[in-house]
C-alpha cells in the first residue's frame, strides 16, 4: 500500500492563533479519506499545504512521495484543487475556462479544447458551454470548478467542502459528480462538515478539531470505537417512560437515554435478538410500542464522543469564518 | 530558457484572459475609454482657458501631463485586478498550477499595458482634435508615446505589490488614490512647479512623473519659453531621469511582486 498524501506533525500559526498544531494523516492510493471537523478546525489550512499555497512552520508533507515545499512544482503536476469558493472566473463561460485551465496545464491549444469538452459533457454541463458562469446556478458552478481540478488528469484530487454553501438539490447533483469520481479510482481527500457526506464517500475518516487529527479509521471502526448499537423505541404514552426504562434496563449496557415525546434510546451490548427480546419485554409489561429500531451510532454519534460536543450545522456566516481563519 | 518561454507563454494566455473580462465588463471598458477624452477636453478647456499665456499655447504644455496623469491613474488597475482575483480564489487556483509565479504577474501587467495603449491613442485623438501638435519628429513623437507606456508598466508592477497586499480590491483604490493624486499633482503635470511653496516645489521637481511629463514634452516637440522646466538635473535631462527612474521602479517591484505573490492567498 503506497500512501498518495502523507503529514506528519504539520504545525502552522497565524499570529495568536494556531491553525495546525501537530496535524498527521495518511492516505492511501486510491482511496477516498474524509477530513471532518466543525469550522475553524484547521481543514482549509490543511489543504493548502498539500495544495503548495502556504508552507507549514514545522513538520511535513509529501504528496505521491513528493514534499510539498522543497518540490513544490511537482506537487503542483500531481494534484488538483477544487476549492469551497469556486474558483473560477465568472466573466469567462464554462468552456473558456476549462480551455484557460488546459492551456496553463501545456496541454496545447487543440489539447486544452478538447479535453473542455470532455469535461464538459461528463458533467452535463455541454447546453452552458457557452454561457458566462455568472449566469450558472451555484450548483453548476461548483460543478464546473471540479471539473477544472480535473483537466490535467490529477493522480491526487483534493475538494475542499465541494457542498458547504449550496442548497439541497445542488449538495446532491454535486455529490453525483463526486460519487463519480470515487467510483473511477481517484486519490482523494474531501474535508467536509457534513457527517453525511464523509460517510457516503470516505474509506477513512480523519476527525480533526483544533488544528489535530482526533481520531481515524473507517466509518465501522470510528462507529465502534463509541459503542456498540442503540436500541430506539417510541412509546405510544409517554407517561410509561420510567417504567419502559427499567424494563430495557435488562438488555442495556448504558444508561437510558429518554425524552419528552416518549423516545427512549439506550445502548445495547450485542446486537443479536436484541430488537425482539426488548420489544417482548416492553409488550409483556403491557407498554404499547409505536416504532422500534436498532441501529448503528452515526457520525454524529462519534463527533459528539470524540469532542464532547455536537456538530454545529454550517452557515453562511460560519464559513465566512473559516476563510478568516488564514488572515489571523 | 524553455523555462521563460513558458513563462511568457503562459503570460499571454493569461493577458488574453483579463483582456476578454475586460470587454465583456462596459462599464470598465467603457471608463478607460471616456475618462481619458473627458480629461484631455476638460483640462484643455478648463485650464486652457484659464492660464494664459501670450503668444504661446498653453494646451501643447497641458497635453504631455494629461497623458502622464492617466496613464499613472491607470496603474490601479493591475492592482485592483490583482487583489480582485485573490479575493475570488482565483490566484489560489493559478498558484497550485504549474506555471511560473512570473507567469501571472506578467499576464496581468500586459493587459494593463494594452489598455494603457487604447487610453493613450484616444488621447492623442482627441488631443489633435483640441489643438495638439506633435512639433518634433515622427520618431521622436513614437519615442515619447513609448516612454509614457514604460513609465505605466513599470508603475503596473509597483500596484502589483500593493494589490497583493491589502485585502479587498476597494482599498487598492482607495489608499493608492491618497499616493496616487497628490503624487501626479505636485508635478509639472499642469503648471510649472516654479511658483510652488519650497517643499512642494523640491517634491515637484524630484518627482518622477515631472521628469516623465518634461521628456513628453521635450520628444513631441512641446516645450516652451515660458514655461521654463526647473534647473534641477532631472528635468535639465528628463528623457535620461525617466529611464532611470523606469529601471529602478522595476528593479525594486519587479522581484517585490514576485515575493508577494510566492505568499498570496486568499483572506
Amino acid at each position: 500500500m503506497t500512501a498518495a498524501i502523507v503529514a506528519q506533525g504539520l504545525v502552522k500559526r497565524y499570529g495568536e492563533t494556531t491553525a495546525l498544531n501537530g496535524f498527521d494523516l495518511e492516505v492511501a492510493e486510491g482511496t477516498v479519506l474524509g477530513l471532518l471537523g466543525p469550522n475553524g478546525a484547521g481543514k482549509t489550512t490543511a489543504v493548502r499545504v498539500f495544495a503548495t499555497l502556504i508552507e507549514p512552520d514545522a513538520g511535513h508533507a509529501e504528496i505521491a512521495g513528493l514534499d510539498v515545499v522543497r518540490q513544490a512544482r511537482q506537487v503542483r503536476q500531481t494534484i488538483g484543487l477544487s476549492g469551497q469558493y469556486a474558483a473560477v472566473d465568472e466573466m469567462l463561460t464554462g468552456q473558456e475556462n476549462l480551455e484557460l485551465l488546459g492551456r496553463l496545464h501545456h496541454l496545447g491549444r487543440r489539447g486544452a479544447r478538447s479535453r473542455a469538452w470532455e469535461l464538459l459533457e461528463r458533467f452535463g454541463l455541454t447546453e452552458a458551454a457557452n454561457r458566462r458562469l455568472k449566469e450558472y446556478s451555484g450548483g453548476m458552478r461548483r460543478r464546473l470548478d471540479l471539473a477544472g481540478a480535473l483537466v490535467a488528469r490529477p493522480k491526487v484530487l483534493i475538494l475542499d467542502e465541494p457542498t458547504t454553501g449550496l442548497d439541497i438539490r445542488s449538495r446532491e447533483a454535486t455529490w453525483e459528480t463526486v460519487g463519480e469520481l470515487v467510483s473511477a479510482g481517484s486519490t482523494l481527500l474531501l474535508t467536509t462538515q457534513y457527517l453525511e457526506e464523509a460517510d457516503r464517500f470516505a474509506d477513512r475518516i480523519a476527525v480533526i478539531e483544533h488544528g489535530a487529527v482526533l481520531a481515524g479509521g473507517t466509518p465501522d471502526e470510528l462507529k465502534d470505537q463509541v459503542g456498540g448499537h442503540r436500541l430506539e423505541v417510541t412509546l405510544s404514552r409517554p407517561a410509561d417512560l420510567s417504567r419502559a426504562r427499567s424494563v430495557l434496563a435488562s438488555v442495556a449496557a448504558g444508561e437510558p437515554v429518554s425524552d419528552a415525546e416518549g423516545r427512549l434510546s439506550v445502548t445495547v451490548a450485542a446486537a443479536d435478538g436484541v430488537l425482539v427480546d426488548g420489544i417482548r419485554r416492553l409488550d409483556a409489561a403491557g407498554i404499547e410500542v409505536v416504532d422500534a429500531s436498532l441501529r448503528r451510532p452515526t457520525l454524529d454519534d462519534v463527533f459528539l464522543a470524540l469532542t464532547g460536543h455536537i456538530v454545529e450545522t454550517p452557515t453562511e456566516s460560519s464559513s465566512e469564518k473559516e476563510a478568516q481563519e488564514v488572515v489571523r | 530558457m524553455s523555462s521563460l518561454v513558458w513563462a511568457v507563454g503562459d503570460g499571454m494566455v493569461l493577458a488574453k484572459r483579463n483582456l476578454i473580462r475586460t470587454l465583456r465588463m462596459p462599464d470598465l471598458f467603457m471608463s478607460s475609454l471616456i475618462m481619458p477624452i473627458m480629461s484631455t477636453l476638460l483640462f484643455a478647456y478648463i485650464f486652457g482657458s484659464a492660464i494664459e499665456a501670450p503668444g504661446v499655447s498653453y494646451r501643447e504644455f497641458l497635453l504631455a501631463g494629461v497623458f502622464v496623469q492617466t496613464v499613472v491613474f491607470n496603474s490601479v488597475i493591475t492592482g485592483a485586478g490583482l487583489a480582485e482575483d485573490i479575493q475570488r480564489g482565483i490566484v489560489d487556483r493559478f498558484r497550485s498550477l504549474p506555471i511560473s509565479p512570473y507567469s501571472v504577474l506578467f499576464g496581468r501587467t500586459a493587459s494593463d499595458l494594452a489598455n494603457n495603449v487604447l487610453s493613450l491613442a484616444v488621447m492623442v485623438l482627441a488631443g489633435l482634435l483640441v489643438g495638439w501638435r506633435i512639433d518634433s519628429s515622427f520618431g521622436e513623437g513614437v519615442a515619447g508615446l513609448l516612454l509614457l507606456l514604460a513609465f505605466a508598466y513599470a508603475l503596473s508592477w509597483l500596484l502589483a505589490v500593493v494589490g497583493l497586499s491589502v485585502r479587498a480590491p476597494e482599498v487598492v483604490s482607495n489608499a493608492s488614490f491618497m499616493v496616487i493624486m497628490p503624487m501626479s499633482f505636485i508635478a509639472n503635470t499642469y503648471v510649472s512647479p516654479e511658483g510652488f511653496p519650497g517643499p512642494l516645489r523640491v517634491i515637484a521637481e524630484w518627482n518622477p512623473v515631472s521628469a516623465v511629463a518634461q521628456a513628453a514634452r521635450e520628444l513631441f516637440g512641446n516645450t516652451n519659453p515660458a514655461y521654463p522646466p526647473g534647473d534641477t538635473w532631472p528635468l535639465q535631462n528628463p528623457i535620461v531621469a525617466s529611464i532611470g527612474w523606469i529601471v529602478l521602479i522595476l528593479a525594486i517591484f519587479v522581484p517585490l511582486a514576485t515575493h508577494r505573490y510566492r505568499k498570496a492567498v486568499r483572506r
